[in-house]
């Protein structure tokens, strides 16, 4: 089962601070959606929305065409994972997994205890006693094994050291691909994970920048290199979202796809036509000054 | 055919292309699921079977419903004419424009050929 997401002209203000600003956004589901966004972009907000954490301001979120705030029948179905564990610091890790448990209608138990094993889980120790990266790898392991119909992962792996986010990301994929349902990754580590979106949605000062199926953005953004002349005609007229000069080189970015005929202009004329990655084209586009 | 562009998808073909013309894959054999595609490279399923599609349009690869995808009877023989097309511009043109630039003469390459004979 999994569900699908739609967000209408939501906002969010804390005090005067607009968190969210009339966002909309649909996500019909089943798929690994990556969420990206500087810091203060409002990621957190809309998740939190999403799942029912906090009221909108104004405007609407449906979860599989119901509204999930203040609906514990929804939000059972939804699992909000943040990098900390919403627990008692005085809690054992045993209780936490216990309550999970309780709680998560599709919890797998096997499951649960592979994880444990995997990330080398202290089971033992009191919530107090983990160290950032335990109580990282405690978090995800509860999203994991609650297989929510809706799971979302906000950024809540950022604390695991690298052999362990790896570990993470091959979990989530696999266990993905052998429970399907609608998984929302945010993240700024781009590098990382970028190849397991199949869309991914950027967000910047809690508006929409880029909803796109990932291969579709991975196309979009281009590098024009070469004779600073040369480079400014061709680009002249496009959406421009970086500039660097060196000497008499110029590299501008571009966004937007190039016909194979213009392609073909711009080596005829002795362009470089350089691809560029996915983390590039995110800083780009969320940059603070376009040129 | 441009390089400067390149989705994971396309990446996934060409692999799967260099395989077939190495003889790795052989006629009629079963290619990896996408699954266990997308397991090994840490990619996204879709991302796996948008590659994989793309070589069944190309009529590299077949489907055989319910069971997976199999390499094409004709396909290597297929990649081979479509590489020796490309050979001549993409390889040996580009071989005498660079001498040039540095300075080798073509009796030099010619020779060196010979040599490999």
């Amino acid at each position: 089962m999994t569900l699908s997401v739609e967000v209408k002209d939501l906002t969010i203000r804390y005090g005067d601070t607009v968190a969210v600003d009339r966002l909309t956004l649909r996500l019909a589901g089943g798929k690994i959606y990556g969420l990206l966004g500087r810091n203060g972009s409002g990621k957190t907000s809309v998740l939190s929305a999403v799942s029912a954490f906090r009221p909108a301001t104004s405007g609407a979120v449906l979860v599989g065409d119901a509204e999930p705030f203040e609906n514990a029948a929804l939000t059972r179905q939804i699992c909000f994972v943040r990098d900390r564990v919403d627990a008692q610091d005085t809690d054992r890790v045993t209780a936490v997994l216990r309550m999970a448990r309780a709680l998560r209608p599709n919890w797998d138990e096997e499951y649960a205890q592979a994880l444990i094993e995997r990330f080398r889980l202290p089971v033992r120790k009191r919530i107090s006693g983990l160290s950032r990266g335990m109580k990282s790898a405690l978090s995800v392991t509860l999203g994991l094994a609650a297989r929510a119909p809706l799971t979302i992962f906000d950024e809540s792996y950022l604390g695991m050291d690298a052999p362990s986010r790896y570990a993470f990301y091959d979990e989530l994929l696999n266990d993905y691909m052998t429970h399907p349902r609608t998984i929302i990754v945010s993240t700024h580590l781009i590098e990382e994970v970028g190849s397991l979106f199949e869309e991914v949605v950027i967000l910047d000062k809690g508006r929409l920048v880029a909803h796109e199926e990932t291969e579709a953005l991975r196309a979009r953004g281009v590098a024009v290199t070469g004779p600073a002349d040369t480079v400014a005609a061709f680009t002249e007229g496009r959406t421009v979202l970086g500039d660097q000069r060196l000497g008499g080189t110029r590299s501008t970015t571009i966004y937007g796809q190039l016909t194979d005929d213009e392609r073909a202009k711009a080596r005829y004329a002795g362009l470089d036509l350089g691809p560029v990655g996915l983390q590039d084209l995110f800083v780009h586009l969320t940059a603070e000054e376009r040129p | 055919m441009f390089d400067d562009r390149s989705p994971i998808y396309l990446q996934i073909a060409d692999k799967i292309k260099e395989d077939i013309l190495s003889g790795a894959l052989g006629e009629d054999e079963q290619v990896m699921s996408t699954n266990q595609y997308a397991s090994y490279y840490r990619i996204n399923p879709a991302t796996a079977a948008k590659g994989f599609q793309q070589l069944v349009e190309e009529g590299v690869l077949y489907k055989r419903r319910g069971i997976g995808m199999f390499v094409s009877a004709d396909a290597r023989e297929k990649l081979r004419a479509e590489r020796r097309e490309r050979f001549f511009e993409e390889v040996v043109d580009a071989m005498i424009a660079e001498a040039r630039v540095i300075g080798i003469s073509l009796d030099e390459i010619v020779r060196r050929i010979e040599g490999a004979r």
